[in-house]
């Protein structure tokens, strides 16, 4: 089971609390992790990544274990802390002042 | 029961407000999508109850969201929007070639027969058209093939900002591009021609009187006459009497022919009203007041409204689709400023009160009227 931690913004369309469980079949990737946080919530298709591109969009991050996978590949594996369920893996999106 | 119904798009969500036709006590319900960008909110013409509304952000992109029930609930619909076959390029400010590539859904515009069909405007400018009441979208590429690749964006995006339905001519559409121009389909969207003809451009372009950049800044057209048009342009107020095959100036004694919307009386098709900006590098009114342009002769001759308006020290814009008329018996108009305040008038602009006076920046404004 995966933890994902959404955004305010994100929890509000998607309609959940902070933070979505997930079952993720196949290997524990980064794409394959927003597949899944996107099939389960198809609103949310084209908030994370571009629809056409696939590419993440700039102003969000991708955190885990105190690390930042934002530039990390797609097809990179996620710590093993994320894939048992220990850690969250958090969507972030960036600070805006004013 | 009659009324009318104000749909707002802001920075920061959107707002409907309601009135009884007296238009003088008002509710107001909102914000929806509190903290995304409403560039539009729409009602079909054929189902009151059937609304669209363009949801974005910086952070999170496009989103499209449609209601049954008036606005009460919103449900998120189709963002997917794909230019069709070769995207080419356009020109970009450093004067090389960039590819297309979407940004944001400017306008919505609902078909005028059917509740299930409505247009997108967006940036980078493009038409797209939904028969499915928005779940999917498709581009019509005809309009970026007339000249496309020498459009070019202006500093607020290559946007394609307005869309007019013909009531008479199902196969007929009006857009306008900023810094583009104005263009026409009469074949339902398959093949489109620019129709500038008649603009004159002396401050943006290097040919002044080119077939397509013209920054057109809103369009507007009346139902009974849709062979008139009338355009607010970067500079210049214009009015074409043959469906934008050409235009004549007709800003006439306007205290500046800068600005951004323009809109059209309901029941009577040469009263038409702008707001004076007073310049292109300074987006407020002239001398600090704020001041609707109402012209009962299609255009030349201007009378200022003023009542209920401040008159001192208003430094306030008012978006291209930030101006609304709504056709209860006596004409209502609408708008909406940057400083979040939105004005009515129940008298065809002969006087006006402020409906709210603080909410986010207004980016658009429409108005149902309800019998």
């Amino acid at each position: 089971m995966i933890r994902i931690i959404l955004p305010h913004h994100l929890q509000n369309l998607a309609k959940v609390d902070r933070e979505v469980l997930l079952e993720l079949d196949g290997e524990g990737t980064l794409k394959s992790v927003l597949d899944a946080l996107e099939t389960s919530y198809p609103m949310l298709r084209g908030t994370i990544r571009d629809q056409i591109t696939q590419q993440r969009r700039p102003f969000l991050r991708f955190f885990a274990c105190g690390r930042d996978l934002s530039l990390d590949p797609a097809d990179s594996l996620l710590p093993s802390e994320v894939l048992s369920g220990s850690a969250p893996f958090r969507i972030v999106g960036a600070m805006a002042g004013g | 029961m009659k009324g009318v119904r104000v749909l707002v798009g802001t920075r920061k969500g959107a707002f409907i407000l309601s009135s009884d036709e007296d238009r003088k006590k008002w509710d107001i319900r909102g914000p929806h999508f509190a903290g995304w960008e409403i560039y539009h909110i729409n009602a079909s013409p054929v189902n009151p109850d059937r609304m669209y509304a363009s949801q974005s952000s910086g952070w999170f992109g496009q989103l499209i969201q449609r209601s049954n029930d008036a606005g009460k609930t919103w449900e998120p619909v189709g963002n997917e929007f794909t230019y069709i076959g070769e995207v080419g390029t356009h020109q970009h400010f450093d004067g090389s070639q960039q590819p297309w590539a979407f940004k944001r859904v400017w306008q919505i515009q609902p078909s005028l027969t059917d509740p299930d069909t409505v247009y997108a405007g967006v940036e980078d400018a493009a038409l797209f058209c939904s028969s499915d009441a928005g779940l999917t979208w498709q581009e019509l590429p005809g309009l970026r093939s007339a000249k496309g690749h020498l459009w070019q964006p202006g500093a607020g995006g290559m946007c394609l900002h307005t869309i007019l339905l013909d009531p008479g001519n199902p196969r007929r559409i009006f857009v306008a591009i900023s810094a583009a121009g104005a263009f026409r389909t009469d074949d339902g969207g398959q093949t489109w021609r620019p129709i500038n003809q008649g603009l004159i451009s002396p401050f943006e372009l290097p040919d002044v009187t080119a077939e397509v950049g013209h920054c057109v800044h809103n369009i507007a057209m009346h139902p009974n006459r849709p062979n008139v048009l009338f355009m607010q342009k970067h500079w210049d107020v214009m009015r074409s009497d043959n469906a934008g095959n050409s235009w004549h100036e007709v800003s006439g004694n306007l205290p500046s022919d800068f600005g951004f919307p323009i809109g059209i009386h309901a029941h009577e098709p040469d009263t038409i009203y702008v707001v004076p900006i007073k310049s292109d590098s300074e987006h407020f009114p002239p001398d600090g007041k704020l001041r609707v342009y109402r012209s009962r002769t299609g255009g030349d001759q201007w009378e200022a409204l003023t009542k209920g308006l401040p008159q001192s020290d208003c430094y306030v814009n008012v978006l291209r689709n930030a101006l609304a008329i709504d056709s209860l018996d006596s004409c209502g108009v609408y708008f909406g400023t940057t400083g979040g305040q939105v004005y009515a008038s129940a008298d065809s602009g002969d006087s006006w009160m402020p409906i709210v006076r603080d909410l986010p920046p207004v980016l658009s404004v429409e108005v149902q009227t309800l019998s």
